[in-house]
């Protein structure tokens, strides 16, 4: 019996540790490929580690690497996308915040169904809504800018971050408020002296979330952002699929590191959050 | 300190609930008003009304000669105390006390004065840097009411406070409410569903049911007058028996044929017997309380009916003997002295006292009398 | 109970009320609606004025620039005779339905053999869980340069001495789509793994315990009370990957680029090539407008289950 059992476990952790080689091998081939020079990648194979490590394909990949006409790397690229990233996230954040408050504890005559009509914001292919903002974005002049890209992404971001607060605020008791209201606060001292200080929590998931998605994105990066203002999603896809010249598949490689570092850094510091973020955001897509 | 008057109050949600239908009530200045009944029967949003948290479909309430209707909860000169505490969780309870005082602007040496005074008397001095999360029960419910108390409203509004304390903490909680209420001579709106809170604490008692007042009155008149059958089944514990039963005229007494499986006797009726004329012959439900069913001992008077009765069940409370016998084939309690009690399966004697019993129409459920 | 002041002097009281007190009350009254105003105006314009823009361009002749006369379903008649549409229509299909099972069955798999009580769970879960951080483009690099037919596994594996291991399919057109399948289920289980793992915590511990007492087996105790009690959570996942699967655009553009030709086309890849690089507005939105009406037609019987299930349940 106890041996029986025993085999048992050792099949769950066959297959347990079989499965996560499946998960860790492209972290690896990445990573040694990028290390790898062409010649190595041409004697060796897929999984054979560099002879010599070599950081050259990193070098060029950060900094002179052609993603179709230009040669500057992925430098420019990776900026792009830390200030298109960093104020959408704030101000979708922000928006996420007060919204979720006033649709769980200021609920008003048809709040449930303005609620509502927020959330087919998250249902829709974002592919409807692209002509007409392209058009939009044009006739603003902020065509391929970030400016224009930080714009869209608040507007598709806040419907996903009300949805996130207001979740996280129906769990608060309206109690709070109502004492609040009792002792002569108003809607904002509430908020700001009485809820945001116990926010915490889905501040950090909503956070993390809304920075994986919109640094990950590629969709509006590809659509809206041209030439120099190009998310590093983008130019990574352009450097990949550049037709011209040798294929210097460690310098994809490294490219590819690079802009996964960002999402990847936050997903190891704040794994708990993250895993939470995600459940969190179950309905999304 | 002011009276309060609830003038036809009405409350329909927005998705066409009605919850209050017309609430009447009045109290004076320093009187402890209980609101009391079955939940979901709109206390808490009464409650909410007279603090300004909801508005009113209809009607008008008063705080003092003010008409309040139009006054947010800030202005109406209330505090309250809400049964989940409702403390901010991030600030320290001497913040927490301190906060409504903040709001209104008031000189920091005056809170810093009110916020001492208000700990010392209910002795949470040593607690005032802590954090709500780090207090128990009991002393989250103090601090709460500290809350309250350091504004000096005119009216302090109460729901459920004690109903998340264990049955100790809540005995004692009722009683240093019932302390402060005699000390401060405060108005006091109390909401509750437990009869007893109902009974022990308040000078006047609104019983109601489905946003409609059943009762208003004073504690012992809503106990020995109940307007009703719900009112009458409510309040009191155990509550009181309803035999149903027929008005039958013997020796030109009125009274009610009551049977066991032994016998039976005629319980006759105490009432005007002009106003239950129309009523012989019917069947009425017979009100009355357990402990106006006893043994001969505890009866102390002679001359009452009697009977001997088949005994059930029987459950000790420790002062009284709980006795269960059936009467008209219906379950009905009594209340006995322990040494009296038989044991099931044995004859009782039980001695009715109906000077407080009561008649009410089966089909309205309304007192006859 | 004695107020007995006439009507003309309550309303004098009440006019008497300070001023602040009716602004705080309009306060508390407005600013809630306020605050959520400019949102509720993007959702109608962004979002809903768009949609509708949307539409109409679809059911116009634009081309390189938007025109906004009538042209009936002209669009749609197009698009429902263009070939590379249906390829699209197709590939979305087939890619959808064993993304969707192999992601789920992966999922639940890993979720149920990571409840056994297993030593390193913590560190198993977060290997399983990273690929959800990585960017689709990011994903379908690596797995481009992995499924390279000359030198990525098949090199590994002819190396190993099995010379004659093919495998192309990244430039089979009848097999690229599946490269597409392979890259997905590697970044989307993780999460799906995550979420039937909090499904299976939440499974009331006494319930296993009595069908234990029982004498249920484990198989048994997990096909037919601990699964079942996840429906739930499968409707949420089904939500979910049916919703990544509709808009798969990224992975598509990243690993295969919608070749080799057009076999490995989705109808995200084909909207943003009419509508953005051949200059074929009109019909890009008419695509658009496939694509949301399928999501509707997804989601609407989906959300509508869950909630009546939610509801009995
Ligand atoms: N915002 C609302 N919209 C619609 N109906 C409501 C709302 N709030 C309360 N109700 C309904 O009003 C009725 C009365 O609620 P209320 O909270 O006043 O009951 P209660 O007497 O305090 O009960 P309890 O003893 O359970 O606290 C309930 O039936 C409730 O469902
Ligand atoms: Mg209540």
């Amino acid at each position: 019996m106890a041996n029986k059992l025993s085999i048992g476990r050792l099949l769950v952790y066959a297959a347990l540790a079989l499965v996560a080689v499946y998960y860790l091998l492209p972290l690896y081939v990445m990573l040694t490929t990028s290390f790898k020079t062409l010649d190595d990648i041409r004697q060796g194979n897929l999984l054979s580690l560099p002879q010599a490590w070599n950081g050259g394909a990193w070098a060029k990949a950060w900094a002179s690497a052609c993603t179709g006409i230009e040669c500057g790397g992925m430098k420019g690229f990776f900026w792009n996308s830390v200030k298109m990233t960093v104020p959408a996230v704030l101000i979708s954040t922000m928006f996420g915040a007060v919204n979720g408050y006033v649709v769980s504890m200021w609920r008003f005559r048809g709040s449930d169904v303005l609620f509502t009509m927020l959330l087919v914001g998250c249902f829709i292919p974002f592919q409807v809504v692209l002509l007409p903002m392209a058009q939009l974005l044009g006739y603003l002049g902020i065509a391929n800018t970030t400016t224009g890209l930080v714009l869209v992404h608040v507007i598709y971001g806040t419907a996903f971050t009300t949805l996130f607060f207001r979740n996280f605020y129906v769990t608060v008791p309206d109690e709070l408020v109502k004492a609040g209201r009792i002792d002569g606060a108003g809607f904002w001292t509430i908020f700001f002296r009485i809820l945001l200080p116990v926010s915490g929590p889905i501040f950090v998931v909503c956070i993390i979330w809304q920075f994986t998605q919109i640094w990950n994105d590629f969709l509006f990066g590809v659509v809206f952002a041209a030439g120099e203002s190009q998310p590093i999603t983008v130019a990574l896809n352009n450097l990949v699929n550049t037709s011209t010249g040798v294929k210097e598949y460690n310098v994809d490689m490294a490219s590819a590191i690079i802009a996964a570092l960002p999402t990847l850094f936050v997903y190891m510091v704040a794994g708990r959050y993250f895993v939470r973020g995600l459940t969190a955001g179950a309905v999304k897509g | 300190m002011a009276s309060l008057s609830i003038d036809n109050v009405c409350k329909t949600y927005n998705n066409g609930t009605d919850v209050l239908k017309g609430i009447d009530i009045a109290i004076d200045d320093g009187q402890f008003l209980i609101l009391v009944g079955p939940s979901g029967c709109g206390k808490s949003t009464l409650l909410n009304m007279i603090a300004g948290l909801d508005d009113i479909s209809s009607g008008d309430i008063r705080i003092g000669e003010r008409r309040v209707n139009d006054l947010s909860p800030k202005d109406r000169d209330i505090a309250m105390v809400f049964q989940s505490y409702a403390l901010y969780p991030s600030m320290s309870v001497r913040q927490n006390i301190s906060f409504g005082l903040e709001i209104r602007k008031q000189p920091k040496a005056e809170i810093d004065a009110t916020v001492n005074r208000v700990a010392e008397m209910l002795q949470i001095t040593h607690l005032l840097d802590r954090k709500p999360s780090q207090l128990s029960g009991g002393q989250r419910q103090r601090v709460a009411m500290g809350r309250a108390l350091a504004r000096n409203p005119s009216i302090f509004l109460f729901d459920e406070p004690l109903s998340n304390l264990d049955a100790k903490l809540r005995v004692e909680m009722r009683t240093e409410i019932k302390l402060m209420h005699q000390r401060l001579k405060s108005t006091i709106v109390y909401v509750t569903h437990d009869q007893i809170e109902a009974m022990t604490l308040g000078d006047r008692i609104a019983v109601m049911k489905d946003g409609i007042v059943q009762q208003f009155g004073s504690p012992q008149d809503i106990y020995d007058n109940p307007a009703n059958l719900f009112v009458a089944g409510f309040i009191g514990s155990p509550s009181m028996n309803f035999i149903p039963a027929t008005v039958v005229e013997s020796g030109g007494q009125l009274g009610v044929k009551v049977c066991d499986d032994h016998g039976c006797v005629v319980l006759p009726l105490p009432h005007d017997k002009a106003k239950l004329a129309q009523w012989v012959g019917k069947d009425v439900i017979f009100g009355i309380r357990p402990e106006q069913i006893t043994d001969a001992r505890t009866a102390h008077r002679e001359g009452l009916p009697q009977m001997d009765c088949h005994v059930k069940v029987i459950e000790p409370t420790g002062p009284d003997t709980l006795i269960f016998v059936t009467l008209n084939d219906t379950k009905v309690c009594c209340r006995a002295h322990p040494t009296e009690a038989k044991r099931p399966g044995d004859a009782m004697q039980l001695v009715f006292d109906v000077s407080k019993a009561v008649l009410f129409d089966p089909k309205t459920e309304m007192r006859i009398a | 109970m004695s107020h007995s002041s006439s009507p003309a002097e309550v309303r004098a009281l009440a006019d008497a009320a300070p001023a602040a007190a009716s602004r705080q009350r309009l306060a508390d009254r407005w600013l809630p609606r306020l605050v959520l105003s400019p949102t509720i105006v993007m959702s109608l314009v962004f979002v809903y004025g768009f949609i509708a823009w949307t539409a109409w361009l679809s059911f116009t002749e634009s081309r390189l620039m938007p025109r906004y006369d009538w042209a009936g379903l002209t669009q749609y008649l197009a698009l429902f005779d263009n070939e590379r549409w249906w390829t699209a229509v197709a590939n979305l299909g087939l890619f959808g339905g064993l993304f969707i099972l192999c992601t789920l069955v992966v999922g639940l798999l890993l979720a149920v053999l990571l409840d056994q009580k297993i030593r390193a769970e913590g560190a198993l879960r977060a290997v399983y869980l990273y690929p959800m951080a990585l960017s689709f483009i990011v994903t379908g690099t690596a797995w481009k340069w992995m499924l390279n037919p000359d030198m990525g596994l098949q090199k590994v594996l002819n190396d190993w001495g099995f010379a004659n291991f093919t495998f192309d399919w990244l430039v089979d057109p009848d097999r690229a789509i599946y490269t597409v399948v392979i890259a997905g289920v590697w970044q989307s289980s993780g999460f799906v793994m995550a979420l039937f793992l909090a499904g299976l915590r939440g499974v009331d511990d006494s319930i296993i315990k009595a069908a234990q007492v029982d004498g249920a087996s484990l198989p048994t105790i997990y096909r037919r009370i601990v699964i079942p009690s996840l429906r739930p959570v499968f409707f949420s996942v089904l939500l979910i990957l049916s919703h990544i699967a509709i808009k798969s655009f990224d992975l598509v553009m990243a690993l295969t680029g919608g070749g080799p030709g057009t076999s490995s086309d989705v109808p995200a890849v084909f909207m943003y090539q009419f509508a953005f690089t051949r200059g074929q507005l009109g019909l890009g939105a008419a695509s658009a407008m496939m694509m949301l009406m399928t999501i509707v037609a997804v989601l609407v019987p989906l959300m509508y289950l869950e909630t009546r299930s939610a509801k009995r349940g």
